[in-house]
Order: C-alpha cells, then structure tokens, then sequence
C-alpha cells in the first residue's frame, strides 16, 4: 500500500507553502496560457517570456489555484525552466512526463518501444521535481501533476507559432 | 434516539463489510451514488438466472415474467412518488437523461427564439448543459434565479425573471449546498406566468418523501443508484397529457405502433419514449430499491438523516471552528444531508486524499456544480454526505480524519 509520505514528500509541501515565483508578466512580452483541469477545477496560469535572440525562458510567473501536488509541481517547474534555453525545457518536459509514466510516443501508437526516450533522458536532471515520482502511486493525481507541464507545453507551442 | 436501526441496516449492505487499508469502510458519497443492499443485488442476480428474456415480444412464460417483472417495477416508482398514473413513468438511463429528454423533445417542439429557461445558480450541470445546448441552437435565452448570502435561492426579483419566461428548470435539493428548494411556491409561480416546471428531483427523491401532485409540476427527473438502487436506470415523470403531445425522443424499436416504408406511428406513452431494449434488470434492480427504503419508511430516513446532519454540522463546527467553512444552510430542517465544506488553505482534493487513509470515502471537487462553485468563490469543496447506512460513529470517523488532515497540512 502507497503511503501518504510516498506522495506528499517534505519538499512537496515546501513549494506548496511557499510557491516560487508567483505573480504576472506583463503581456506582452510574455505569453499567457491557462490550464485546467476539468475534473478538480484546478487552474494554473502560466506567464511565459520567452527571449527569441537566445531562445531562452528569460521568466516565468505563475498564478492559479488548486491542490497541493498541482501547486507544488507548477512552482517546481518555473523553478526549473527559468533561464533555460528552449531546448533543455522542452527535454524536461518529456522527462516529467516519462516520470509520470506518460510517454507520448506510446500513447500516440507509433509502435516506439521508448528505448530512443530513455536514452535521450538519462542525462536529463530532474532534481526536485523527482519528489513528484510517488504520485504515479495515486493515479487519480497524475493530472495534478502534469497540468503545468501540459500548459508550459501549450505556451512554447504558442510562442513557437507565433515566431513563426 | 434515530428512527432509524443503522447497525441492522449497515448489514443490508455487503461492501461496508469490506476494509480499506485495513480501516472499516465509512462511506460518505451517497450524495454521489449510493451503496446496494443485498435485496437489490439478489433480485437482480434472481432476475437473470430465472426469470430473464427480452420485454413486450415473447410470448413464452419467462418473457411474460420479464415483462411483468419490469412494469411491476414501473408501478413502484409510480407509488413511491405519488404520481396519479404509472404510464406516467418513462424510464430513462438516469436522471441526466431524462432532463436530455425533456429539453429534446418538449422544447425543441415548444420553444422558439425569444423563448426564455429559467434556472438557479444552484443547478446540477445536468440541468445547465441540456439547456445551453437548446439556447446556442434555437436562441432560447437561459435566465438566473441567484443564491442569497445564506444558500438559498434569492426569489426578490422572481417575477420578472418568470415574465415570459415558457419553463422554469429547478432543483428540489442541492447536490453541493444540500439546499432544500420549496417546489410548490415555485411552482405556482411559473403557472402563473404560463411557464412549465422542471424538478432536478435527483438529490431529493432519495431522502425525502415525494408527492409529484403536492409539488404541482410538470416533469420531474431523477435516478435509481442515488436510491440504493442500481446504475444505468432513472425516470422521468411527466404529466400523461404533456408526454402524449410530445414528439418521440429516440427512435427504434418499441416506441412505435407501425412502421411503413414512408414513416411510422408511435407507440402509446410511456412506451413511445423507451427505444430499444431497455435496462430491463435494472428496472426490477430500481423496483426492490424502492421496497426496500419503503420498507424503512420514508419519514423515518428523512428523521435519521436530519439527525445525522445536525450531528455532523454541530461536530465540524464544535471541532474546527473558524479554520472550516461550511457551504450550505445552517438550518437543519430546510436542508438535505449533503454537508460540503473547505478548510482555510488546504485543497479539498489533499483532504480527501488523507481521508482515503482511513477508508472515509468523500467527494472532492465541483460536484458538477461549476457555475456554483463560482458564485462561491471557491474551485473546489469536500462534501460528505450521508444516507441510511451512516451513523454518529461514521461522523466521529470523518472528525478524527479530517483532524489528522489539518495537522498533515499545517503551516
């Protein structure tokens, strides 16, 4: 049986006490996204400042509500993508996703047996944001987890489009 | 002292005899879906094994007992509402259905653009959605009765929001607030100004003794596993002259008389709203729900769910004081048994999770109430509620949870 302290990790409770880097960006330069998750009316709003000479996430700020593990994981990651080059960003989200055990290659069916993925995310740190693995544990709080990665995902998708 | 003996009916139920995490199972999401008694299960199980055929075809002696066994159940609902004729029950998948029902073949034979709905911030998404859906295509405008600072509904400016209005849609008890609404008042109102009444009876026609003629409506929905009865079938209750004029819903077979190769003619109500095979097991599943919390008595549910209730407001209160706030009428009497709640800075989806630790079952969440949730300012509550099966030690187990959840939490 998973334990509460296999999900609610001390650090968990750390960056849900006390979040890093809430608050707004003026938009634009920064690029707003919000996610929700339709199930718990969790919500994260994303501010994303992307600079295009770099291609790095020059800041984040976050705003929104929800639960513990969606607080804690929003505020881990801008922790961990601020200053990041796009690249690095967009490997770590695959990295969180293949920690959640969501590896899009096998949910699109493209027959990708993940090997290519996990050598690609050996050298990948997660840091932190590996106290988030237990909620694999309590499937249901898988969303909590991966709603601002799947936001941060939707607003370089966003940016991308709109350098484009 | 309750009106009810919860010890002997908690071993009605076979699932409370189960652990979870080695914890005796404390179910406080009835408000949600209800436990089984073993009633229901053996005549379900009883249905199948002896007495199973398809209905209204076969003229062989168990398709006769199928087809008796499933009006007889159409029957009781009929009685355990009160309502004047058993053609009058359409049966339906659940109560989202039947509101989907009415707003499908009623309205969209009835209304036009221009036509105005009213509703209440209070609503179920069942009786929102259906009804967006009608105003996006027909542009049907959607009118709001609002909630006074103490949950109930805000009736100052009813009038005006009921002039020229062709429907008020309502709900007879809260799933979020366990807010009581008074029908018959509402009722008349509509009446008087030409408007037809809609009862989202869900949340109340498994607690509280229901008479369709006292409240004077026009259709009420409502579900069987809110009954103790099983999933996948509710009703619809109608007045016979509205669900005569009305057109079919979903077309196939056994709702027509004749069908030719230029068109058909419908079958006789209520039969004319069941396409297809119906959940015929169910239905008898429903019918010994029915006998069963019959049985109980109706006014002793409504006693003991007051009872428990109170119990449980005065504990939450007694116990977390200004650290929790309650979202729903203090008022015992003008409310139903679904409490919802939230601590100061703590998620109610992290209360739950702790909760489930010691096997307390509660909701987490919008409870399909998000327009609600808004007015309340809040994404998300943790609901209790409870039903025949709960008692005071089930209340002392959610206490004794949720303090261990406060101290888990604490800043």
């Amino acid at each position: 049986m998973a334990g509460l302290e296999d999900l609610y990790r001390e650090i968990i409770l750390d960056h849900y006490r006390s979040p890093r880097n809430r608050g707004e960006l003026p938009v634009p330069p920064a690029h707003k996204v919000e996610g929700f998750n339709p199930l718990c009316g969790d919500e994260v709003v994303l501010y994303l400042d992307v600079d295009p000479e770099t291609d790095t996430v020059h800041d984040v700020k976050i705003a929104g509500q929800g639960c513990s593990i969606s607080q804690a994981s929003t505020s881990m990651m801008s922790a961990a993508v601020k200053g990041k080059p796009l690249s690095e960003v967009r490997q770590l989200i695959r990295a969180f996703k293949a920690l959640m055990s969501i590896h899009e290659s096998k949910l699109e069916g493209d027959g990708d047996d993940g090997s290519d993925l996990a050598a690609e995310l050996a050298g990948v740190r997660l840091g932190d944001l590996e106290a988030l693995q237990g909620v694999v544990k309590f499937p249901v709080r898988i969303k909590c987890a991966t709603l601002a990665w799947n936001t941060l995902q939707q607003a370089l998708d966003e940016t991308a489009q709109t350098q484009a | 002292m309750s009106a009810l003996d919860v010890a002997t009916i908690k071993r009605d139920f076979p699932i409370l005899k189960r652990e979870v995490n080695g914890r005796r199972l404390v179910y406080l999401d009835s408000a949600s879906s209800a436990q089984k008694p073993l009633v229901v299960l053996d005549a379900m199980d009883d249905a199948y094994r002896n007495h199973y055929a398809n209905i209204h075809r076969g003229v062989y002696t168990i398709a006769e007992e199928a087809t008796a066994a499933f009006e007889d159940a159409r029957r009781k609902v009929a009685r355990f509402i009160n309502a004047p004729r058993t053609d009058e029950i359409v049966f339906t998948r659940n109560a989202t259905e039947s509101i989907n029902l009415v707003a499908y073949s009623w309205a969209r034979a009835n209304l036009h653009a221009g036509d105005a709905i009213v509703l209440s911030h209070m609503e179920h998404h069942a009786n929102v959605v259906p009804w967006q859906i009608l105003a996006a295509e027909r542009g049907v405008e959607l009118r709001w009765i609002p909630m006074t600072p103490d949950f109930r509904l805000d009736l100052t400016n009813l009038d005006a929001l009921l002039d020229g209005a062709r429907l008020l849609a309502i709900s007879a008890m809260s799933n979020v607030l366990g807010t009581i609404n008074d029908i018959r008042p509402l009722a008349d109102a509509a009446h008087a100004h030409g408007a037809l009444v809609l009862v989202d009876a869900c949340q109340f026609v498994p607690h509280v003794a229901t008479d369709v003629q006292q409240w004077d409506a026009d259709f009420i929905a409502f579900s069987s596993h809110k009954i103790l009865g099983p999933t996948g079938i509710g009703a619809l209750w109608a007045r016979l002259e509205l669900l005569e004029a009305m057109p079919p819903f979903l077309g196939g077979g056994e709702m027509i008389r004749d069908v030719r190769l230029d068109g058909f003619t419908t079958n006789d109500v209520p039969w004319k709203f069941e396409a297809g095979t119906p959940a015929i097991v169910e239905a008898v599943g429903f019918g010994a729900a029915i006998d069963y919390i019959s049985a109980l008595g109706m006014d002793a549910v409504r006693a003991h769910e007051l009872l428990v209730t109170r119990y449980a407001l005065d504990s939450l209160r007694d116990r977390f004081g200004d650290s929790l706030t309650i979202y729903g009428p203090t008022d015992v009497d003008r409310r139903g048994g679904a409490v919802s709640f939230l601590f100061d800075g703590i998620h109610a989806h992290d209360i739950s999770q702790v909760l489930d630790e010691d096997a307390v079952c509660v909701r987490a969440g919008h409870h399909c109430a998000k327009p609600l949730m808004r007015q309340l300012g809040v994404p998300a509550t943790t609901r209790a509620s409870f039903y025949v099966y709960n008692d005071e030690a089930d209340v002392d187990a959610l206490m004794e949870a949720l303090a261990k959840a406060q101290k888990f939490f604490a800043v």
